[in-house]
């Protein structure tokens, strides 16, 4: 689950972390205000859930309020396209205002998890600003790791030794050991994925400020904080995807016209595989869950149907312990609900599998039974006539 | 023989008295496989389907000589599900349940791997030794006995792979499913090397998918040790960079973790990739055609790894 930049801004200051002087708006009028009680000269930073917004025009610096109100008007409800977002972009629809700051140094800072090690890992680099993975590929040497263990949890020497290893000294050194501890507080109280300060920044004066943050929370463990739910801004989500989330179902939209519906993840995308190699264009992925039940399979149903560029759908469904001819009925339910004409090609595997085959038969829906993976994948591109 | 659980495994459930615990329990012990316990706190002194429960896993071990869990504790009291079964010097833990917070298992990882118990999962289909054991909610009747090992990420493309195996006539001595999850208990390496050591696994079949550099390594690892022929499937070629699919390990960023550079490092270190999931088994057998070990019926099919158009 992803937040936005000022949430995770206000999240990390309750932890003791500085950050600058700011205000969130929503309309132009908003900006203006904010930019005049800042003095005037400010940044505008268009919130959206995507990283690289600076390149794409979404973070401006102005010198006056009617500036900033201009500059707004552009921004709000314009469509960002970054390297992260997809050639769709996504819509700006609140501005976040921040005090102009004169940066002295800046800094890269987050914690993350390490899958080899399985542990929280701390990465820090004298080269903030930029993309980090940049920083890896060109220049290895400027990141400094270090695994956290999850019983001494981050101590304030380990802290100590990145923060020289960043090169800073005195006051300012000891103010990011305190910064680090407080990170990695966050990280874990918060039950974070992903804690990022990018850039950390000394100022000319010689204080620390986070001045870009992102913040992204494990999705296991949304039940321990019943806030979440609400941080979530759902005009940056495809509102298939939300409906999906409802039903614990995992959607993604794609650019395609085959609509699929398949159980696992793993199996979802194997699909999704063969169907191009057929010829053949998805136009999303579904993952119903492993054991995939009547109510589900009928709602995911429902959901890819209602995606306009859909022409044709593939079920593909490993039921195992599951019985197809449960299945059958909750596709041949959604289908006739929704008044489904479309074609459909339904490739089933488990108990009762011929019971479940008769029943599509027998429904009198546009369906044809696909007899594997590669049969299924042949008749769907064939019966929507794409493909050589 | 085989690799983890056989016909002589004595098995705890944890979470036996769940709605999806009681369920699979019963499916396994249909199975064949020897259950001789079940765990669930508060319900101690129950019989259930004739299974004895007791509050904790170490009074099911000193009660009944279990060594094996299985787990099905829901996400909140998962991870100390974990930790209880590697206090109670268990061999093995296979925890099936889905959805443990990443924090929770990061502990619960740390003192697992310090204690003598190994752990399968979480978020896995289980693991299943065709006609001795099988501890996990894999269907058991596409499974076969026989010389192929299998061990894979995912959970139904696990079952996908493992039909096509037994359709060609080629069977399995273990399949493991490690899981989807960001931290997880054994690792594909951890799992070949038990099969490189078991003396009736002759070939393994390996199911990876985009996202983390587990697959790399296991091809680095399978160059320098591996004494058997291995084919793979790596799931995702098509998939967009950026999106998570489904598993919270599956999603390409920064342009790590793509299929082709999978399939590529495999390929380099002598493992046969199949180009398409239709054509895993044939992959397999492939590959055990090219290391003249061969037991199988030669059902005549496309070579894996030519495209089909």
């Amino acid at each position: 689950m992803n937040i936005h930049e000022y949430q995770a801004k206000e999240i990390l200051n309750g932890f003791g972390i500085p950050i600058p002087r700011s205000r969130v708006a929503l309309t132009a009028d908003q900006v203006e205000r904010a930019a005049k009680e800042m003095g005037g000269h400010c940044v505008i930073k268009a919130q959206i859930y995507a990283g690289g917004r600076g390149k794409a025009g979404g973070v401006k610096i102005v010198h006056h309020p009617e500036q900033a109100n201009d500059v707004a008007k552009e921004l709000f409800g314009k469509k960002l396209v970054t390297i992260q977002t997809g050639p769709e972009g996504l819509k700006v629809r609140r501005i976040l205002i921040e005090e102009a700051v004169e940066i002295a140094r800046e800094f890269y800072v987050s914690i993350t998890l390490d899958r080899e090690s399985s542990r929280y890992c701390l990465i820090a680099s004298a080269e903030g600003g930029v993309e980090i993975e940049e920083v890896a590929r060109k220049s290895p040497e400027k990141i400094h790791m270090l695994t956290i263990d999850p019983f001494t949890g981050l101590r304030p020497y380990q802290a100590r030794k990145i923060a020289l290893a960043l090169g800073l000294t005195g006051v300012v050194c000891e103010d990011c050991v305190e910064l680090l501890l407080n990170l990695y507080k966050c990280c874990l109280e918060r039950d974070c994925f992903l804690v990022e300060i990018n850039p950390l920044v000394v100022t000319k004066a010689g204080w620390l400020l986070a001045m870009d943050a992102k913040m992204s929370f494990d999705d296991n463990a949304v039940y321990r904080h019943r806030e979440y739910p609400d941080m979530v801004d759902y005009s940056q989500l495809d509102p298939l995807e939300i409906t999906a989330g409802k039903y614990d179902l995992a959607y993604i939209k794609l650019t395609g016209s085959i609509g699929c519906m398949v159980n696992g993840a793993g199996l979802a995308m194997a699909t999704l595989d063969v169907l191009k190699e057929f010829g053949g264009e998805p136009a999303n992925f579904l993952d119903v869950g492993g054991g995939a039940t009547r109510e589900k399979v009928a709602e995911a149903f429902k959901i890819i149907l209602e995606d306009s560029d859909v022409k044709a759908v593939f079920v593909n469904i490993f039921g195992g312990i599951m019985r197809c001819d449960v299945i059958a009925q909750g596709i041949i339910e959604a289908a006739s609900e929704v008044k489904c004409t479309l074609p459909i090609v339904v490739r089933m595997d488990g108990s009762h599998v011929e019971e479940g085959k008769k029943l599509l038969k027998e429904s009198g829906l546009n369906v044809q039974i696909g007899e594997n993976l590669g049969d299924g994948a042949a008749k769907i591109v064939k019966m929507l006539g794409q493909g050589g | 023989m085989s690799i983890l659980i056989d016909k002589n495994s004595r098995i705890v459930v944890q979470g036996i008295t769940g709605r999806s615990g009681l369920f699979h329990t019963q499916q396994c012990r249909a199975y064949g496989t020897n259950i001789v316990a079940g765990v669930t706190p508060g319900k101690g002194g129950i019989h259930i389907d004739g299974i004895p429960v007791f509050n904790t896993v170490e009074e099911a071990v000193r009660y009944t000589k279990a060594n094996v869990a299985m787990i099905f504790v829901p996400p909140p009291g998962a991870a100390d599900a974990i930790l209880e079964a590697c206090d109670a010097g268990l061999d093995l833990a296979v925890c099936i349940t889905e959805g443990i917070p990443v924090r929770d298992m990061v502990m619960a990882r740390a003192v697992q791997q310090d204690s003598k118990t190994r752990l399968v999962g979480p978020n896995c289909p289980g693991v299943i030794t065709p006609g001795q054991c099988k501890l996990g909610i894999m269907p058991g009747y596409i499974h076969k006995p026989g010389k192929v090992g299998v061990v894979s990420r995912s959970g139904t493309l696990t079952y996908e792979a493992v039909k096509q195996l037994s359709d060609i006539g080629l069977g399995q001595s273990t399949c493991v499913g490690i899981g989807g999850d960001p931290i997880i208990g054994m690792k594909f390496i951890d799992v070949l090397k038990l099969f490189n050591e078991d003396p009736n696994t002759d070939a393994v079949f390996m199911i990876g998918e985009i996202g983390g550099g587990a697959e790399e390594e296991a091809a680095h690892w399978i160059r320098e040790n591996m004494k058997k022929p291995v084919a793979a499937f790596i799931a995702g070629v098509t998939a967009p960079q950026g999106k998570r699919m489904g598993h919270a390990g599956a999603i390409i960023t920064g342009g790590k973790g793509k299929a082709e550079d999978k399939i590529r490092t495999l390929n380099d270190c002598g493992v046969t990739v199949a180009t398409s999931p239709t054509r895993m088994g044939d992959a397999m057998q492939e590959a055990l055609g090219a290391a003249g070990t061969s037991p199988a019926p030669t059902t005549a099919k496309p070579a894996a790894q030519k495209k089909k158009k």
